[in-house]
């Protein structure tokens, strides 16, 4: 696409705000509407955008594809590993309480450990299904579009 | 003005859905179904679901299109014309759509004080969640800690579907036995 000038300022300037926003829609989940699953997926978007505009070769430089594949299992074993924490700390499994002195604190920081494992997974993934779909060599051309 | 607005959205939804079922070119249909899944999302916030609209938004109009169109890169660009015209097919999703309708005739109408869905754990979500957990978004309160054993099996399952398709389509294997047999 190296002939899309205005794709590719545009492009420029949207990432910022998106990975932004993503961050926002993760850590602000239990206030306002959003989680993890929305905000791994924004996340991705901005990572993919700038995929489709500057090429994926480009993309794959700053996030690799061993990297992305660990970030699948990383996102799990943090929301798993939590519940482990909790188990440790004289809990039941994912029993946030026991994470704090006062419940509803411990409530707080388990619900910010499990949502940040689920943004990481949902992130890996759709990179992860990202690559492997334009990975693959494509059987049309830009003009057959 | 709510009713109009739902009227509206609802016949723009059928309108697009016609459409997609009638046009041949993949791009037009993976673009409408875009416009489908954003207008899914503006109904789902006039039933006060933001939280719904906003997956429906991220994952249907900008995730899936994405997907589909990498898709229509590795495939064909225009539906292949059947050979011959059936009915059967017709037959089958009118009845199958006409089953569903019959279906919610029985249904607690929307937003019913006495719905079956109102009167289980519900009200207790709401009333606990403040002094349990002290967060103002329910939703998240339900999805993270009450029901935090589903959400992480539903993790499990975007982790499960994220390896099935990386071992199946991305070419992993073939790089790696490629790179081995370059190091024998």
């Amino acid at each position: 696409m190296d002939h899309h000038l205005i794709l590719r300022v545009v492009t420029k300037l949207l990432v910022a705000p998106i990975l932004l926003y993503g961050l926002y829609v993760q850590f602000h989940g239990d206030f306002g509407p959003g989680g993890g699953f929305q905000a791994g997926v924004i996340f991705a978007v901005g990572f993919i955008l700038y995929g489709i505009v500057f090429g994926l070769r480009r993309l794959r430089k700053s996030f690799p594809d061993y990297f992305v594949h660990r970030l699948v299992a990383l996102g799990v074993l943090i929301y798993a590993g939590t519940g482990v924490v909790n188990m440790l700390l004289g809990g039941n499994f994912l029993d946030y309480n026991v994470l704090a002195e006062e419940g509803y604190k411990g409530q707080h920081w388990g619900i910010i450990a499990v949502e940040l494992g689920v943004g990481v997974t949902v992130f890996g993934v759709m990179m992860a299904i990202y690559y492997s779909f334009a990975g693959r060599p494509p059987r049309l051309d830009d003009k057959d579009w | 003005m709510e009713l109009a607005l739902t009227i509206l959205l609802f016949v723009a939804l059928v309108a697009t859905a016609l459409t997609i079922a009638l046009v041949r070119r993949l791009f037009a249909v993976v673009m409408l179904s875009g416009v489908f899944s954003l207008l899914s999302a503006l109904l789902f916030v006039l039933m006060d679901a933001v939280d719904v609209a906003f997956t429906e938004a991220a994952v249907g109009a900008g995730i899936s299109s994405v997907l589909m169109l990498g898709t229509i890169a590795l495939t064909a660009r225009s539906e292949k014309r059947p050979e011959r015209y059936s009915l059967v097919p017709l037959a089958v999703v009118l009845l199958t759509g006409g089953v569903l309708i019959y279906g919610t005739l029985d249904m607690p109408n929307f937003g019913a004080a006495d719905a079956p869905v109102q009167l289980h754990v519900g009200p207790d979500y709401i009333r606990k969640t403040p002094e349990d957990i002290d967060v103002p978004n329910i939703v998240t309160a339900v999805l993270a800690s009450y029901r935090g054993f589903d959400t992480l099996g539903e993790v499990t399952v975007v982790f499960t579907a994220g390896l099935g398709v990386v071992l199946l389509i991305s070419g992993l294997g073939r790089r790696i036995r490629r790179r081995r047999e370059g190091a024998d």
